[in-house]
């Protein structure tokens, strides 16, 4: 081979362009340039290669490309500001947010307006030890100006004297509202001199595991993963389209299939950094309690992430502008936002679409990552939300297949 | 055996027709031979594109049959891709990657590239090796994208008008590094709108039109071929618009035709024309507003074989 190499650079040396056979073309134009001119040149004699090969430095290994395509990949990612504060940033402050919006408090105090009148005075002397407990609050007002407030939410119950008793106004759809005329209806009675009949106690429970925010991680953690499977696979290629860049790589020798891989590695290993993150939050800042093993709950996020990856690659299929693709994205996304059982759960929907909402795959990653990470349910028993996840997830990659398009 | 060594890209009768019955490529022939600077001259939408991506095999010809360097597409795509660097109309590659590691990654899909260094010191980016893709200017953005083709160490460039939107410094550049890849042996296929790109660095050059090739030849031949060498081109007072007969008759001039509302007479030899259209300008009792003479271009070729220009803007 290396004769071959010297032999072609004689013979390049050799080739030396004659001179311009005439002057052509506009005047205007930079004179020193030599332009080829003799239409039949002398071809390259060697039959081989005509062109140097460096024998030296060859490619070696076989997962140098995709080692090089997943680090461009991660590279592009942790050099966007925007990428790190959407998918690492956003999820712990909405956590943060809810967190504390939600968080267990001592029960509120219930706010009561005593319409002034006869037996007001009497009243609030009954109220005085559920006062004295910091149970209710009651406050002496004018009738009108009771009701006005009540109405707009600053009193839970208005209380009016009558003869010989009291008449409750209140509103049944407000919780605290209902909770506010028992409470007092209570007070009043036992201060009344009511007598329970049968003795009963109460303690409190407030253990990790049932509040709000253990509701919530795991909810944000499969939204988490739905986002940026769909924006890291979907709205990625859909980019790389628009910019020809897909086009140029599949001008090139690259495998395809080095690529896709590189795509959904990246997505793995950006899984694992959210995962960590989201749960390592909830650990620290609410003391929040991972039942499940670690195996269990990789195994579901993995899935989970693959198959959005499945969803994400087949929204990018065909379009050609990143304007299309995140309609699709978001389109594809937002029903799940809402019946999934992210923030709130989904028994709230009528029954007639429980099944539907079932069948969605990101209730079945949330169904399944809570079952996993609050009860520590192992693998086994949640084979049916697995296989939610994983049909979508082959369905969408062999509608993919089909359809998707490099250029 | 040895013609198929001789000929670098052969393509016969191809054709290409999109969706909804678009004849983008309607039986166009080529043969280009190793290591020459072909050029596919012709307007917007004249096919050119369409051509050299189905010679690249981005696109499936609708018919037509296409060999290049002895291979066919159906049948050698991996091998095929190894000889071959592209650079594409308008790539926008990754911004957030640096020089070094968008040649690197392009080198990686290769069996044998060339060294990194090598072909960033051949396209002067060598100084611009860590900075990111996404700060650098036109012409270093269109010269890195002819690096990821040259970093292949192909046999054969294809080059999608390469020169497009460049500052007429960065052309000149991005012309030396062409020549200097034929030097070595390489045969180019490079597709432009621009005239002078193509009489200056083209070997020989198709001109295509309404995806047809309407002629093949050398620069110079095809000027040649139009017989009179020469541009004159002139506005005066006292003439009428439209009316170009009494022209004709002047000594020398073979042709004629009215630009931008300037007559423009083809002519052999000037110093014969020039002074009897002065005489006559005169007679008409007219006064001269302009007048140029120059040498005929690829320009002219094309609105001779057309009767339209190159471009139009």
């Amino acid at each position: 081979m290396n004769n071959q190499f010297e032999e072609d650079r004689e013979n390049r040396d050799a080739k030396v362009k004659g001179p311009k056979s005439g002057e052509h073309g506009s005047g205007s134009q930079v004179s020193n340039l030599d332009s080829p001119a003799s239409p039949v040149r002398p071809i390259p004699q060697s039959p081989d290669h005509p062109i140097t090969r460096s024998p030296d430095l060859q490619n070696t290994g076989r997962w140098r490309s995709y080692q090089l395509l997943l680090l461009a990949r991660l590279k592009e990612m942790y050099r966007e500001p925007e990428v790190i504060f959407w998918v690492f940033i956003f999820p712990i402050l909405l956590a943060l947010g809810l967190g504390i919006a939600f968080r267990n408090k001592p029960a509120d105090i219930i706010r009561v307006a005593l319409v002034d009148g006869p037996g007001a005075a009497h009243a609030m002397d009954l109220l005085r030890p559920a006062a004295a407990a910091g149970t209710v609050k009651a406050v002496l007002l004018p009738a009108s100006e009771a009701f006005n407030q009540f109405r707009l939410g600053k009193y839970d119950l208005v209380v009016t004297p009558q003869a010989g008793g009291f008449e409750y106004l209140y509103d049944p759809a407000r919780p605290e509202s209902v909770l506010a005329r028992s409470t007092t209806d209570d007070a009043l009675q036992a201060a009344a001199g009511r007598k329970n009949s049968v003795p009963t106690s109460g303690r409190i429970s407030s253990e990790p595991g049932a509040r709000y925010i253990d509701f919530l991680i795991p909810g944000l953690l499969g939204m988490n993963l739905m986002n940026s499977g769909m924006w890291g696979i979907g709205f990625a290629l859909v980019d790389l389209r628009q910019r020809k860049l897909l086009k140029r790589f599949v001008a090139s020798p690259m495998r395809r299939s080095d690529f896709l891989l590189a795509l959904a590695s990246s997505r793995l290993i950006l899984m694992l950094l959210e995962l960590a993150l989201l749960l390592g939050f909830g650990a620290m800042a609410f003391h929040m309690h991972v039942a499940g093993s670690w195996i269990s709950i990789l195994t579901i996020s993995t899935l989970g992430a693959l198959c959005f990856g499945g969803v994400g690659l087949l929204t990018a299929s065909r379009a050609q502008k990143i304007e299309t693709v995140s309609g699709l994205i978001n389109l594809v996304m937002m029903p799940m936002w809402i019946l999934s059982g992210v923030f709130f759960s989904y028994e709230r929907f009528p029954a007639i679409l429980q099944p539907l909402i079932k069948a969605l795959p990101l209730t079945a990653l949330n169904d399944a990552l809570r079952a996993a990470i609050l009860e520590g349910a192992p693998i086994t028993h949640q084979a049916g939300r697995l296989l939610v996840l994983g049909l979508w997830g082959i369905v969408c990659y062999l509608l993919a297949l089909r359809w998707f398009r490099w250029t | 055996m040895m013609q198929s060594m001789d000929v670098a890209v052969r393509c016969r009768d191809l054709r290409k027709t999109y969706e909804g019955n678009v004849e983008a490529v309607r039986g166009l022939d080529l043969e280009i031979y190793a290591g020459e600077c072909f050029g596919l001259l012709g307007p917007n939408g004249a096919g050119k594109t369409t051509t050299i991506e189905i010679l690249e095999g981005l696109l499936e010809p609708t018919s037509g049959e296409i060999e290049i360097l002895g291979h066919h597409w159906h049948t050698n795509n991996r091998e095929l891709r190894e000889l071959m660097g592209i650079s594409l109309q308008e790539t926008r590659l990754a911004e957030k990657l640096t020089v070094y590691e968008t040649l690197e990654l392009f080198a990686s899909f290769y069996r044998r590239p060339r060294p990194i260094a090598e072909v960033m010191a051949e396209l002067a980016l060598t100084e611009k090796s860590d900075a990111w893709v996404g700060k650098l200017s036109g012409g270093q953005k269109q010269r890195l994208a002819v690096a990821t083709a040259l970093v292949a160490n192909p046999r054969i460039l294809f080059l999608d008008e390469p020169t497009t939107g460049l500052d007429p410094q960065s052309r000149r550049q991005l012309w030396d590094v062409i020549r200097q890849f034929q030097k070595q042996g390489g045969t180019v296929l490079l597709t432009t709108h621009y005239m002078d790109e193509a009489e200056r660095l083209c070997d020989r050059l198709a001109i295509i039109d309404h995806g047809l090739t309407i002629a093949v030849g050398t620069p110079s031949e095809m000027i040649e071929s139009l017989g009179a060498h020469h541009r004159v081109e002139f506005d005066a007072t006292g003439i009428v618009a439209g009316e170009l007969e009494p022209w004709r008759a002047l000594p020398g001039v073979e042709a004629i035709h009215e630009e931008d509302g300037r007559v423009v007479l083809s002519v052999r030899e000037p110093h014969e024309t020039i002074p009897a259209l002065l005489a006559a300008i005169q007679n008409r009792h007219g006064h001269l507003l302009h007048l140029t003479t120059r040498q005929a271009s690829l320009e002219d070729v094309f609105v001779h074989l057309t009767g339209r220009r190159l471009r139009e803007d």
